[in-house]
């Protein structure tokens, strides 16, 4: 009673250090059991892990390469971070970016607007139907009780059939060979940075901005406090006399508002049309980012780019050593599963178990 | 003859605290020795030493002078040391036999032999004046009966040294009078008693020998007859304690809480609370006496907006409430400290300060527009923690680090923080240390003194009359009697606790 009991440090480098060890180690332990892999296979593994060096971040026009592949990763674990912190599990991020990529392709190709506003109300549009597609699971969830996860699954499958037919059926372009929607108007593309050489588009740009708010959301406004709240003890929300319904819906919106981000910035910065079956699996990867972030917002940015290099290296690490491109999924897996279970890591390199960051993922069922 | 236990010198340490140190006492054969400490003392831990569930670091425990090693509960039961604890280990869905002679059973063949079994407890059951129903499944058993179920489970396996953990915290004072007459009658015939408590009435009642302990040492050792609730209270403190509140006579003024024809039903769909109305005035604290669950919880959750009533209506200072929410009750100055302070009144991964205003985060100064005025925050965090004499090193402490005591001075100090016209408090102080509750006892009256109305709830009777102007009595769902709190008798309410009111008739 006497003694109060000494305060854990809440910021500083000591605990940034905390936060960053487990996700370093368990990308070098990933990439070690990968080159044994290699050795394996009697591939050369400096050959293929300069390669893969090479192809993520040799050269500019590599490393704008690997920011492209980092944007939707950057908006889907965002998205998911979201739902992480107000104890939901949004698994429906793949189904809302389908959702966000036809509004924005429905907008951008067949509405007239003025270039410019062209792009942005594309752009809202699709962050909108995001939007829209990730509140309904939430409203489920908060009138009925239906679990997200489930409703989460199930839309996705919704979301990507319903996308399908859309371009294949109405919105199909018949001048075209392939089963795609047409072009949207040039006046609705996110611009190029650098020029169309190095691919690098606005919407990197938008996705380290939407990063910023999050993070500024989460910890200096009201709905942020809700938010994580909610997360972190929905009872004493409840008593305190929080909405938690009314959260838990606004939650799946802005989660889902990011995840319609990723699709927009797809479509009108790099793809400029719709392919059918066009499912990329950014939404699940979008999982592996937030934990790799450890729920932070602006961790995500590292977490989307190392997970861009990665895949943007594999191509030249092919190339040079002839392993497969499907070792960096093998790769990406084990980085997943070690950060998953970190006390993995901790035990091989002998780190104390340290305070939880304190984040529920997801609750159980029925509440 | 040695003592037919002994300890000597008993040592745990578990990471940053000696949880007892040095502890020595002997328990003599027909004994009733009492262990009074606060929570946090080292009670516990030395009762699962003797019961084999700790491995003292140091020192020896000796049963009949010869000095044993006990290796978990089989081995202690095996040695004649029987434990009940303060939550019962029956099986619900089971009968009184089936759960006596679990893991125990009389077996016949492939059969297990039930009705040799029966006549054993039976036997039991008479010899120490413990009348159960040997048929009845657990489930449809009182409390009070429970526990003598538990009791002759661990005569059944021979235990001539019982343990009783906290054993009237789930009882009414009746039930309580029962259960000393049944320990009384056990030491007569020869059992030696370890009872635990906090309560120094009943330890006064009932001890032969009195051993307090206090941060883990022994720091007194006495009999009934030496020493006075005043004296066990700061042995147990370390320091005086005002155990009688101080409070000038009540001077109640507007009605502030009126509630009329309530009903209630519980998570279940069952009828909780089925009728019941009353008012509750600025400047008067009103106290709900009762077994847990007769309604109370279920009261407190209409009237703070948790759940929706079937029927009746609710009106703070003016405004109908009733089904619109907690936020709603929180807006028509009601302040709420919550039955379970850990899972309901705070959250416990966040910091002192952000707890501090868990129901006022969105308003002037700590929210302007969207966006949280942390400085804010920090400056009625540090005001409250001193205020309210919560004991940390920082405001930016999470709240899971605090004792119990402090946990629940910080909701104290939110509720009372912002100006109320209605506290409803439950179960203010359960499992809270003297001085913890001296304080938030104090808090209280001084909230009525401002003129606020209090509901208080509370199964601990003493703090009922402590406290409260007027006492009601609620008893399955109704409210079966009122009483001004300064003519109340405590022998009066217990009876009206178990149902029974002066006409002699059951409610």
């Amino acid at each position: 009673m006497s003694t109060p009991p000494p305060t854990p440090p809440t910021n500083g480098w000591r605990t940034w250090g905390g936060i960053l060890l487990v996700p370093v180690l368990a990308i070098f332990t990933a990439l070690v059991i990968g080159a044994i892999i290699i050795v394996a296979t009697g591939a050369d593994v400096l050959a293929a892990y300069g390669g893969l060096f090479m192809g993520a971040i040799g050269s500019p026009r590599a490393i704008a390469y690997t920011l492209v592949e980092a944007t939707p990763y950057v908006f889907g674990g965002l998205a998911v971070l979201i739902g992480f912190r107000a104890g939901l599990f949004n698994i429906g991020v793949e189904g809302q970016i389908a959702v966000g990529s036809m509004c924005a392709v429905i907008v951008g190709a067949f509405v007239s607007l003025p270039p410019g506003l062209h792009a942005v109300v594309a752009f809202i549009a699709g962050a909108l139907g995001g939007a829209l597609w990730g509140a309904i699971p939430g409203w489920l969830r908060a009138r009925t009780g239906a679990h997200e996860v489930i409703t989460t699954i199930m839309f996705n499958y919704i979301a990507i059939r319903s996308t399908d037919y859309l371009i294949k059926v109405p919105f199909l372009d018949k001048e075209s060979s392939s089963q795609r929607t047409p072009f949207i108007a040039e006046g609705a593309h996110l611009p190029f940075l650098f020029g169309p050489d190095y691919r690098l588009h606005a919407g990197f740009l938008i996705a380290l901005v939407a990063a910023v708010a999050t993070a500024w959301i989460l910890k200096r406004t009201i709905i942020g406090f809700e938010i994580k709240t909610t997360g972190a003890n929905p009872d004493a929300a409840h008593y305190a006399g929080m909405n938690v319904p009314r959260t838990i819906i606004l939650t799946m919106a802005l989660s889902g508002l990011m995840a319609g981000m990723a699709g927009a910035s797809q479509v009108l910065g790099l793809e400029h049309n719709l392919k059918a079956s066009f499912s990329a699996g950014y939404g699940f990867d979008s999982i592996a980012i937030a934990l790799l972030a450890a729920s932070n917002p602006i961790g995500v940015i590292p977490a989307a780019m190392f997970w861009g290099a990665l895949r943007n290296g594999a191509g030249l690490m092919q190339l040079n050593s002839g392993i497969s491109i499907n070792l960096i999924n093998i790769v990406q897996a084990l980085v997943i599963a070690f950060v998953a279970a970190d006390q993995i890591v901790r035990q091989i390199y002998r780190i104390r178990s340290a305070r939880s960051a304190g984040v529920t993922l997801s609750r159980g069922w029925g509440r | 003859m040695p003592p037919v236990l002994e300890v000597r010198n008993l040592t745990k340490r578990f990471p940053g605290i000696t949880a007892t140190d040095a502890v020595n006492f002997t328990l003599e054969a027909g004994e009733i020795h009492a262990f009074l400490g606060e929570n946090g003392a080292g009670k516990s831990t030395l009762m699962n030493m003797l019961y084999g569930l700790y491995r003292p670091d140091e020192g020896q425990i000796l049963l009949n002078g010869q000095v044993v090693q006990i290796n978990g509960a089989n081995d202690a039961i095996k040695r004649g040391l029987g434990m009940v604890h303060q939550h019962f280990m029956l099986v619900p869905t089971l009968t009184v036999t089936e759960n006596i002679i679990l893991g125990n059973e009389v077996v016949n063949g492939l059969l297990i032999d039930i009705a040799s079994a029966q006549q054993r407890i039976r036997t039991l059951a008479q010899t120490f004046g413990l009348d159960i129903p040997v048929d009845a499944l657990i489930h449809d058993l009182p409390v009070g009966v429970q526990q003598r179920v538990e009791i002759i489970k661990a005569l059944y396996r021979g235990a001539d040294i019982l343990i009783l953990d906290e054993p009237t915290a789930v009882l009414t004072p009746q039930e309580a009078d029962d259960l000393f007459v049944v320990i009384k009658r056990l030491k007569a015939q020869g059992k030696s008693i370890i009872f635990i408590s906090h309560k120094l009435r009943e330890v006064l009642a009932l001890a032969d020998r009195i051993s307090v302990l206090r941060r883990g040492k022994l720091v007194g050792d006495t009999t009934p007859a030496l020493a006075d609730e005043a004296k066990l209270a700061s042995m147990m403190v370390g320091r005086d304690v005002v155990l009688h509140i101080e409070k000038s006579p009540a001077t109640p003024g507007e009605v502030v809480l009126d509630i009329s024809h309530l009903q209630v039903a519980d998570e279940r769909g069952n009828i909780a609370v089925s009728d019941v109305s009353l008012q509750i005035r600025r400047g008067e604290i009103v106290g709900i006496a009762g077994v847990q669950g007769n309604g109370q919880t279920e009261l407190v959750a209409a009237v703070t907006g948790l759940i929706n009533p079937l029927r009746g209506t609710i009106v703070v200072a003016g405004a109908d409430i009733t089904g619109q929410g907690t936020n709603r009750a929180i807006a028509a100055g009601m302040g709420h400290i919550p039955e379970d302070r850990q899972q309901h009144g705070l959250v416990l991964s966040y910091s002192i300060a952000d707890n501090m205003v868990l129901s006022t985060y969105d308003i002037a100064p700590f929210a302007k527009g969207l966006i949280i005025n942390e400085a804010a925050i920090a400056a009625q965090a540090t005001t409250l923690v001193q205020r309210f004499d919560v004991r940390t090193g920082s405001i930016d402490a999470l709240a899971s680090t605090l004792s119990g005591g402090n946990q629940q001075k910080v909701v104290v100090a939110r509720e009372l923080a912002r100006p109320l016209n209605l506290l409803v408090a439950a179960q203010p102080t359960r499992g809270l240390d003297v001085g913890s509750i001296e304080f938030i006892h104090k808090s209280i009256v001084a909230e009525r003194d401002n003129g606020t109305g209090v509901l208080l709830v509370s199964a601990e009777l003493d703090e009922i009359l402590a406290l409260a102007d007027r006492i009601l009595v609620m008893y399955r769902g109704q409210v079966i009697a009122e009483v001004a709190g300064a003519d109340a008798d405590r022998n009066q309410i217990g009876l009206l606790m178990a149902g029974i009111t002066p006409t002699g008739a059951e409610a």
